[in-house]
């Protein structure tokens, strides 16, 4: 199908860009990668005014490694995550999730800042950020505001940003020594939206800080918190791993769509949990894949 | 009814500059406002591939990618890529292996494997496979297409992007 009717902006400037949010309201919706706009635009799902076209602002790229943190800009597109040696070495998680993002032509277009502010649940990268505890930075008329990853994503498509601001970059601590992450998905073909994933982190070698986030479950990206807290309390054994899939039964809200059952999507829940553990922890009992019926 | 936009770009290597709304979608401009059909439209909304285009080198989807947004860049379409020569062992090995029967989907095939070729110059089938999982054949059944490129790049078609 063909796109309806709007008008269209390029913008130079963040200041610019706020200008012509401040002045079309919800009328407007910015224009990042596109990859996932101009797919709803041509499906006729939305039907902006204006589309304001942040791509020709030259500082919101870029990787960037200071004090600790790693700081991405918006515009920063997939393949450039996929490229990076930062993030190889600082934030493997999200150069293992990136690989994922539908397909090499997706990903020479599309942007961390677009995938997170469009926030779908199927999304890879919403649930990384989740994971690895990331600030969302984002501007507007009265500044910038910086937003925890796990306040940012409300619900389906909802995000924490208001209609007059702008995604601008995300900072994520960078990896400590002993940090070990896991990253699953289950899809149909390789590219496909996720029936269920799975993006989980520990900052140290124990279970104490572990993190797991899901996506493609809900209707947003969810932190497994009562599983983590199985697993601090038991540890990584076949116990702790029992007691934390059983645990997602009260983290998850799983959803039934044309992909997959609810019930289905519990159960790859927790497929997925063992096999994360299984990386996570390789010598311990818990990570042990076990046939469910 | 919205105001067209003046852009200016280079296609193929020559320059061109039109106007265009902002609806519209850089595959159709390439078709029917340049007339260059080798860009072919499937899926409309990023799946398919058969749209597949360079845009300042890298290979997008031309259905994802607003005329407009195109400004100021330089476009590649199958008949620059096929002309200029740099495909002509990919091609050869499409026709020999049968990797084609309509060939609706081969224009974007070709510059989706020529990318692979360029980063990977002897990839794995499993590597083949993944980077054309957004490409989709509807004849084939994309064994002779795998076999095709592993044959190109056994005969050594990496090296230009």
């Amino acid at each position: 199908m063909k796109a309806p009717d709007f008008d269209y902006v390029r913008v130079r400037s963040l200041d610019e860009a706020l200008a012509a949010l401040a002045a079309h309201g919800e009328g407007a919706r910015i224009l990042a990668g596109g990859q996932s706009l101009v797919p709803a635009l041509n499906l006729r799902l939305l039907a902006p005014e204006i589309l304001v076209d942040i791509g020709g602002i030259a500082d919101l790229s870029g990787i960037a490694l200071a004090d600790g943190t790693i700081r991405i800009g918006a515009m920063t597109r997939h393949a450039d995550l996929e490229r990076s040696p930062e993030i190889a070495r600082h934030v493997p998680l999200l150069a293992r999730a990136v690989r994922e993002i539908g397909h090499p032509a997706i990903r020479n277009r599309g942007t961390i800042g677009g995938s997170l502010a469009h926030a779908d649940p199927a999304s890879e990268l919403p649930a990384c950020v989740l994971a690895l505890e990331a600030r969302i930075v984002a501007r507007g008329p009265s500044g910038e505001r910086t937003i925890a990853a796990s306040d940012f994503f409300r619900g389906l498509y909802e995000t924490a940003l208001g209609p007059d601001e702008i995604l601008v970059r995300i900072e994520i601590p960078a990896a400590a020594a002993g940090e070990r992450f896991a990253f699953h998905e289950l899809a149909r073909r390789h590219g496909d939206y996720a029936m269920a994933g799975i993006a989980a982190l520990a900052r140290d070698t124990g279970a104490a800080t572990l993190r797991i986030a899901y996506f493609g479950i809900g209707s947003r990206p969810m932190l497994a918190a009562g599983a983590a807290a199985a697993l601090r309390d038991h540890g990584a054994s076949e116990a702790g791993a029992a007691a934390a899939v059983r645990a997602l039964g009260a983290d998850l809200e799983p959803q039934s769509d044309l992909q997959a059952s609810a019930a289905l999507r519990m159960h790859l829940a927790g497929v997925l949990l063992r096999r994360a553990l299984k990386d996570l922890f390789p010598d311990a009992a818990g990570g042990r894949e076990e046939e469910i019926a | 009814m919205t105001k067209p936009i003046a852009i200016s770009l280079a296609v193929n290597g020559e320059p061109v500059e039109a106007l265009v709304r902002p609806r519209q979608h850089l595959a159709d401009f390439l078709r029917d406002t340049l007339g260059l059909t080798g860009t072919h439209i499937g899926c409309e909304h990023g799946v398919c591939g058969a749209c597949s285009v360079r845009l300042d080198g890298d290979v997008v989807r031309g259905c994802l990618v607003l005329a407009v947004q195109a400004d100021g860049a330089q476009v590649e379409t199958i008949e620059g890529a096929s002309d200029s020569g740099e495909l002509a062992s990919l091609q050869h090995a499409f026709a020999a292996r049968n990797a084609l029967q309509c060939g609706y989907c081969t224009p974007g095939m070709l510059l989706n494997a020529a990318e692979l070729l360029a980063r990977n110059p002897s990839p794995s089938r499993d590597d083949i496979r993944q980077h054309l999982s957004g490409n989709y054949c509807r004849c084939t059944g994309y064994q002779a297409i795998v076999d095709a490129v592993e044959a190109a790049a056994r005969a050594g078609a990496g090296g230009a992007p």
